[in-house]
C-alpha cells in the first residue's frame, strides 16, 4: 500500500491534482454531506435559478446519512452509502466547484472522464465501518434541507478521515485495476 | 391448550431486537471475518477487514449502531397456532416495537412513505412484517434489519426450465458480478429457486439468516454453493469493491416445488454487516 498523505482543509485543484489512484490519505478539516435527496433539491434549486445552500466551491461532498448521536457521544454513526446513485449530479456539482466526493463503491463509466475534465477526485471511505468512523467527526452542523433529516446538508469537521483515492485527476479508476489483479 | 397472549407483549421485544441486531454482529459473522482476514492476499483488502472486525467489537462496546444504514426492518415472527391472541392489532404493536427501537436506540429513519414523493416517515416504519404460523404455542421473533447498499443489488429472473442449474449459476454470478464493490462486500448472497415471484424472493431472503459455513442439507444443491462461492472469489471484487480474493462469505441456496414451466431464480444480497436478532416469548 501506498504511503498515508495528509492532507488539510481548505484545498485547491491545485492540492488534489498529483493525487494517485490507491494513494492512503488522512483527511482533516471541512467537508460537506449531501446524498440522494440533498442533491435533487440542488438541482431543482439550479435549474430555478435560485442561490445554493452551501458555497461548493473547492469542497468535499461526502455522500452519508448518519444515525443520530447518542448522549454523550459527538457523531452518530456515519459511513459512506453507495456513490453510483449520485453519478447523474456528478457533472452538476463539479460544475458547482466542487472538488471532488467522498463514498464508496464503483462508479459510471463517464464519472473518470468528469474527474478529468474538472480536475477533481473521487475519494473511497470504507462502508459500513460506520461506528469507528464516527470518532473522525468532531463537530457536525446541519446546515441545510433540516426536514430531510439524515439526509440534510451537514458541516462537518473532520480529523484524521481515513481515504483511499479511488478516481485520480486523470481519471484514472483504482477499484478495476485492482480488481484485475486478484481475478482467477 | 390455547395460551393467551396480549399484542402488546411483542412491543419491548421487538424494540430490543432491533437495537441488538445493529450493534451486536453475531459470532458465526465475526468469525468468518477473521478467517477471511487470515486469508486475505490484498494489502487494501486485509486493511478493510481488520477494520470491519474493529468497527464490528467498538459498536458491542459502546451500544452504537455498527453500520449507519440500520435498514428496513423485516421483522419476522413465528407464531404458534396455539395461541389466541388480544388487544391492538398485532401489525401495530409491531410497527410500536420498530418505532420504539430505532428512537431508543439512535438507529437512522430510512424509510420513506412513498416510493415516489419520497417523504421520511420519521420513525422508521412501517417495517415489512412477515408473520408465519407455526406449531406450538410459543412465538419466536426475528429482527433483521437490511441496508439499502446490498438490498438494491438483488435480482429476479424467470428461466426457462431447459437452462437447469448452468442457467441459475450464471444468473447468480452475473448478478453478483454487476454488483461489485456497490453491496459492502464480502457479502453473503442468498439464493431462492422455484415456487412463485413472491415465494422465490422471500426464499432468497430467508436464506441470508442461515450461518455461515452451513450447507443446504440437499447434495446438489450444497454442491452449488461450494461452486458458486469458489466462483464469486474469483471474480477479484474483494473488500469494499477494491480488489482481494474475499468477495463472498458464502452462497446459501433454498428451494421450493414450483410450476412445470417455470424456473424462477431470486438473489438477495447482503452486506458484510449481516445484521440479526432474534428472541422467543
Amino acid at each position: 500500500m501506498n504511503k498515508i498523505i495528509q492532507l488539510h482543509t481548505p484545498l485547491t485543484k491545485e492540492d488534489i491534482k498529483d493525487l494517485n489512484i490507491g494513494d492512503v490519505l488522512e483527511l482533516t478539516g471541512t467537508i460537506y454531506t449531501a446524498r440522494d435527496a440533498a442533491h435533487k433539491r440542488m438541482q431543482t434549486a439550479l435549474a430555478e435559478g435560485k442561490p445554493q445552500p452551501v458555497d461548493f466551491k473547492d469542497q468535499l461532498i461526502f455522500y452519508a446519512g448518519p444515525c443520530p448521536t447518542k448522549p454523550g457521544r459527538t457523531m452518530g454513526s456515519i459511513a459512506p452509502t453507495t456513490s453510483m446513485r449520485m453519478d447523474s449530479f456528478v457533472e452538476m456539482t463539479f460544475q458547482l466547484g466542487m472538488l471532488g466526493m467522498i463514498g464508496k463503491g464503483d462508479r459510471s463509466d463517464f464519472v473518470p472522464e468528469l474527474c478529468k475534465k474538472y480536475g477533481g477526485v473521487y475519494l473511497l471511505s470504507i462502508g459500513g465501518a460506520s461506528a469507528m468512523i464516527s470518532n473522525q467527526v468532531k463537530t457536525c452542523d446541519v446546515v441545510a434541507y433540516e426536514d430531510l433529516g439524515t439526509e440534510s446538508i451537514k458541516r462537518l469537521q473532520v480529523e484524521k478521515l481515513r481515504l483511499i483515492v479511488g478516481i485520480d485527476s486523470k481519471g484514472r479508476v483504482f477499484q478495476s485495476e485492482q480488481i484485475q489483479k486478484y481475478k482467477r | 391448550m390455547t395460551r393467551n397472549m396480549d399484542t402488546s407483549e411483542v412491543i419491548e421485544v421487538i424494540a430490543d431486537l432491533c437495537k441488538k441486531a445493529c450493534y451486536e454482529l453475531n459470532d458465526n459473522l465475526i468469525d468468518a471475518l477473521k478467517k477471511a482476514y487470515t486469508q486475505e492476499e490484498s494489502p487494501y483488502g486485509k486493511d478493510t477487514l481488520d477494520l470491519l472486525i474493529k468497527n464490528a467489537e467498538y459498536a458491542k462496546q459502546e451500544q452504537i449502531a455498527c453500520c449507519h444504514d440500520t435498514g428496513t426492518a423485516v421483522v419476522i415472527m413465528e407464531i404458534g397456532q396455539e395461541i389466541s391472541w388480544s388487544g391492538m392489532p398485532l401489525v401495530e404493536a409491531v410497527y410500536a416495537g420498530v418505532r420504539k427501537g430505532y428512537e431508543e436506540g439512535y438507529l437512522r429513519k430510512s424509510m420513506v412513505r412513498d416510493p415516489l414523493d419520497r417523504v421520511n416517515t420519521g420513525d422508521n416504519t412501517p417495517c415489512v412484517f412477515h408473520p408465519e404460523i407455526v406449531p406450538g404455542d410459543k412465538v419466536h421473533i426475528t429482527v433483521m434489519p437490511k441496508g439499502g447498499g446490498s438490498e438494491n443489488m438483488g435480482a429476479f429472473t424467470t428461466l426457462v426450465p431447459a437452462v437447469g442449474e448452468e442457467g441459475v449459476k450464471d444468473f447468480i454470478m452475473k448478478t453478483v458480478e454487476y454488483a461489485g464493490g456497490m453491496t459492502c462486500p464480502p457479502i453473503i448472497v442468498g439464493v431462492g429457486v422455484g415456487g412463485t415471484m413472491d415465494k422465490c424472493a422471500w426464499l432468497a431472503k430467508k436464506a441470508l439468516l442461515r450461518p455461515i459455513g452451513e450447507r443446504n442439507p440437499v447434495p446438489h444443491y450444497a454442491r452449488m454453493e461450494e461452486e458458486l462461492l469458489e466462483k464469486i472469489n474469483d471474480l477479484g471484487i474483494g473488500p469494499l469493491g477494491m480488489g482481494g480474493r474475499t468477495t463472498a462469505l458464502d452462497v446459501h441456496i433454498e428451494y421450493f416445488p414450483c410450476h412445470i414451466t417455470a424456473l424462477p431464480v431470486a438473489v438477495n444480497l447482503q452486506c458484510h454487516a449481516s445484521r440479526h436478532a432474534s428472541a422467543e416469548i
